[in-house]
């Protein structure tokens, strides 16, 4: 038995080590390779072990935007969900409702995120913009740029604004595809709504709401831009969130060690948490 | 007991999805509503349970005007062909399901799922989810559902249509069984006239959203009242023809085929509907007369031929038992039970038998 060797098949996949190469593989190394360096530019390193990794662990700024970027995305996650399965559930199943809220719904996550940033920075402004001059001409006093409680309010009104319909989209998708057939057997059961929606809709919603989780788990952690545009971080660190706060770090600073430290931790933290949510939402499934 | 409908019309916009039905079911008794898909099963066992409304008529049951009353006060219960479910609740908890919601006491709940469970051998599977089971398990369990409640009314919606061959047979003979007993009225929706003859009880044959005929199983496909009702009971299609009547000779038009009967009708233009088992290779009963026959198609079907013919412009299918293999092109003898004949007047009325 002559077995002809072909290795032509390994022509077809250069394409691909190529792509991940440069998207994916040499950034992360060049951040690696900062992270345990000092460099004093003109390509001059210093060898520095985890020195950077230690430094940004037990750094209190470091704690303070991790812990701002904790509480927003848990928030972001206890509005948006909810309120993306309550609009789901009242939206029209046919007729010509059904393309209207769709396309309404597309509407805000199609708008790039530095133009939601800047919408929501002058609207929320408290002489000329809507939102702040209505609140303030109705009594309170509100300045998202001067106090912190403003800013937080305002940067999660944007993000609900904005990525909510995320979460409907996904959570209609999932109920579209239930049978009519198990609200019927429901409803001869003497079921009521309630239990429709606990033991039918919401088991049946699983999986899209588990994608939805994680994405909006993920996006929410690294926010960048709206918050960027809207409030920069501040007042002061109020909004400083983790990816503001590297930034910072990285060309405000141009403390690239630390930087790349940070990203690393960061990184390993996103992932981490990904895996751990996705493994006990998957975890019955892995049964059948 | 009984269920009634009372001219119950059906409209959806400007579609009639059910003409104007009169239809009465008596207590213990097992009733098919057999059509081809779209006649109108579906929608018929959805007002009947009050899951929709007429659109006018009425539905009486136990002498009580119950047309716009609730699903969930009523007594009922329902099976479809897709394996219906709570996903994440186990077989014990699925079969229990509709006994918590009325309030009924654990110990009794116990008892009941567990009766129910053994009728329908899923004892073993009590601890399950759904999806752990397969398809003739997930379909017992929702026949265990519908059966722990001690409905009036049990629904069942082709229940069969989605499991393999065996299952269905195996279930198949079952039912009739498991509502022995019982004290309710069951309907049945099917496609197929094999489950009909199988389950007996009362059948009802649907076409195109009306109720053509309904009565006793074996009435209705042995004396159909008209050739609809006779062509919706019979798979595979009936064969037919039309024939012409001077004496005591039948022979059917544009072609030679003929035969003598003692049939007491007017001399004249008929037609004539034979089943496809009443076309064989062999000659059957006493009374046969012979029919040459071009195959067109010759398929086995378990331990039976099905052999599809010409013969003129005739284009029919005979069924044989027995592995009679022809092959394509061939011209071959074929024998016609005269006496199995069903014989329709102009306006498509059954003519004999009666």
């Amino acid at each position: 038995m002559n077995k002809t060797l072909n290795q032509k098949a390994w022509l077809f996949v250069i394409p691909v080590f190529v792509l991940v190469a440069f998207n994916a593989a040499i950034p992360l190394m060049t951040v690696v390779n900062y992270s345990f360096q000092e460099t004093f530019g003109s390509n001059v390193f210093a060898w520095e072990g985890t020195r950077w990794f230690k430094e940004i662990l037990h750094s209190e700024r470091f704690h303070a935007s991790l812990g701002r970027q904790v509480i927003f995305t848990f928030i972001i996650l206890l509005i948006q969900l909810p309120l993306g399965i309550g609009i789901a559930l009242t939206m029209p199943k046919k007729g010509w409702g059904v393309p209207v809220c769709l396309i309404l719904m597309s509407m805000p996550l199609l708008i790039p995120w530095n133009v939601v940033g800047a919408m929501w920075n002058i609207f929320a402004l408290p002489e000329i913009g809507f939102l702040g001059n209505s609140l303030n001409s109705l009594g309170f006093d509100y300045n998202f740029t001067q106090q912190s409680g403003d800013a937080w309010f305002t940067t999660i009104l944007m993000d609900v604004w904005h990525w909510t319909s995320l979460v409907v989209l996904l959570s209609y998708a999932g109920l579209n595809s239930i049978q009519p057939a198990y609200y019927q057997a429901a409803e001869i059961d003497g079921a009521s709504r309630w239990d429709i929606f606990r033991y039918i809709e919401l088991p049946k919603m699983k999986k899209v709401l588990t994608l939805a989780i994680l994405l909006r788990f993920m996006d929410s952690f690294m926010i960048y831009t709206e918050p960027f545009v809207l409030t920069g971080g501040g007042p002061g660190n109020a909004t400083n969130f983790l990816s503001l706060d590297l930034v910072k770090m990285a060309l405000g600073q141009f403390d690239l060690g630390p930087a790349a430290a940070m990203s690393l931790i960061y990184f390993l933290i996103v992932l981490l948490i990904c895996w751990i949510f996705y493994t006990i939402m998957m975890k019955d499934e892995g049964r059948s | 007991m009984s269920l009634e409908l009372k001219d119950v019309e059906k409209k959806v916009g400007i579609d009639t999805h059910i003409h104007s039905t009169n239809l009465k079911l008596e207590k213990n008794t097992i009733n098919i509503l057999l059509g081809s898909t779209l006649a109108g099963k579906t929608t018929l066992m959805q007002i009947m349970a009050g899951l929709d409304k007429p659109t006018t008529g009425e539905i009486w049951f136990n002498g009580e005007n119950v047309t716009g009353k609730e699903v969930q006060k009523r007594n009922c219960s329902m099976v479809y062909q897709q394996f219906i479910n709570y996903p994440n609740f186990t077989v014990f908890e699925n079969i229990a399901s509709p006994l918590k919601i009325t309030g009924v006491k654990s110990d009794e709940i116990k008892e009941r799922v567990g009766k129910v469970a053994e009728l329908l051998k899923l004892s073993a599977m009590l601890n399950k989810k759904p999806d752990e089971l397969s398809g003739g398990q997930q379909q017992r369990t929702a026949l265990a559902r519908a059966l722990v409640k001690d409905s009036d009314l049990i629904l069942l919606d082709e229940p069969l249509a989605n499991l393999d061959f065996k299952l269905r047979e195996e279930l198949r003979e079952e039912l009739p069984k498991l509502f022995e007993d019982r004290d309710c009225i069951v309907v049945y929706a099917t496609t197929e006239p094999q489950d009909a003859l199988m389950i007996g009880g009362n059948t009802a044959t649907l076409l195109e959203g009306k109720v053509i005929q309904y009565g006793k199983t074996l009435d209705v496909y042995n004396k159909p009242e008209n050739l609809t009702s006779a062509r919706v009971f019979s798979d595979p299609p009936m064969n037919i023809a039309e024939i012409n009547k001077n004496g005591e000779t039948f022979k059917i038009n544009n072609n030679n085929v003929q035969w003598k009967s003692n049939l007491k009708i007017k001399d004249g233009k008929y037609k004539i509907g034979i089943r496809p088992h009443n076309i064989t290779t062999y000659k059957e009963g006493n009374n046969s007369v012979e029919i040459n026959g071009k195959v067109l198609i010759s398929e086995l079907s378990g331990s039976e031929s099905l052999i599809h013919f010409t013969n003129g412009k005739l284009n029919w299918v005979s069924l044989s038992n027995g592995i009679q293999s022809k092959n394509i092109g061939e011209e071959t003898k074929l024998y016609m039970n005269i006496d199995e004949f069903l014989y329709f007047d102009q306006n498509n009325r059954l003519v004999n038998h009666g």
